[in-house]
């Protein structure tokens, strides 16, 4: 069960246009290390982690990730709100402006729509952390980018923030695979999958 | 709008405050995921929780609820919901 809280977790108040820059920052929307997809990655892990610390920390992750995608979306809501046709054309957003006019839809930079291929739900706790892990750090990579091609202060700011969001996730999710390790068998931390060997499933005769 | 009091918080103020407060609690909330024993983080969770409940309470009674749960009786009797603002739409204001 979720609630909606009616404010951004960080303020995003941006005074001047930019569809250009709109079409970059829209990646961490819909693109193969944005947001939307973090959020899906660790609400989809988290139902067979054997371990409550880990659990927690995917469901709180991901709940922060869902926030982010708002203020991504607020970004780009503000950085393109009532532009004309010819700014429109001016700046290259013509072509997702004719499948979406001014509305948010979850696309990457370089054009293609979300999908559930950009991340995996393996069912091995130190598979999935390992995958996120490395996702946070592209996400950081991203907004490194982001960073380097964007000057607009008041873009800048939020997205700052966002970038240090990640690499406090990356920080816990690292704290998290090794809690998983400690309840594993160290001379050995394969020897069992905990999510599927621990009870009847366990086969591996050790 | 005429209905303005001096007594009245400044939306904006409140609204950082409210910001400042909950972003204390998610940051030292995914900490004590990680360590749910550290005496320190649980003190420091409980005081800025405890400031962010009082800070939805007080910003509900004067501008609308941001919360279901400080969506309490006021001196209105329309569902203030969706009469402020989205989060969006503060851009230029």
């Amino acid at each position: 069960m979720w609630n909606y809280e009616k404010r951004l977790q960080y303020p995003v108040k941006i005074t001047q246009t930019n569809p250009k820059i709109a079409q970059i920052i829209i990646t961490q929307f819909g693109g193969p290390d944005g947001e939307l997809g973090a959020s899906m990655r660790y609400f989809s892990q988290r139902y067979t982690m054997p371990y409550k610390e880990v659990i927690g920390t995917l469901t709180d992750i991901a709940t922060e990730e869902l926030a982010h995608m708002e203020m991504i979306c607020a970004i780009v809501y503000q950085l393109t709100k009532g532009l004309s046709p010819e700014e429109i054309k001016a700046s290259g957003f013509d072509k997702y402006y004719v499948d979406h006019t001014l509305a948010l839809y979850p696309v990457a930079a370089s054009g293609p729509a979300w999908t559930a291929t950009y991340f995996q739900s393996k069912g091995d706790p130190i598979t999935d952390l390992h995958e996120d892990l490395a996702a946070e750090q592209k996400a950081r990579t991203t907004y490194d980018n982001i960073l380097r091609l964007v000057k607009d202060p008041e873009v800048c700011d939020p997205i700052r923030f966002l970038r240090k969001r990640e690499i406090v996730h990356y920080q816990r999710f690292g704290e998290s695979l090794r809690i998983v390790q400690d309840n594993l068998n160290s001379k050995n931390f394969y020897a069992i999958n905990p999510e599927f060997d621990m009870d009847s499933n366990c086969s591996c005769g050790n | 709008m005429n209905e303005m009091q001096n007594s009245k918080p400044c939306r904006k103020d409140l609204l950082m405050q409210i910001g400042h407060a909950s972003f204390a609690v998610d940051d030292v909330k995914l900490y004590l995921d990680t360590h749910p024993r550290d005496q320190e983080a649980l003190d420091y969770f409980y005081e800025h929780n405890k400031k962010r409940n009082q800070l939805l309470k007080e910003y509900a009674k004067y501008y609308g609820p941001l919360t279901v749960d400080t969506a309490v009786p006021s001196c209105s009797d329309r569902w203030n919901w969706i009469n402020e603002p989205w989060p969006w739409q503060e851009g230029g204001c």
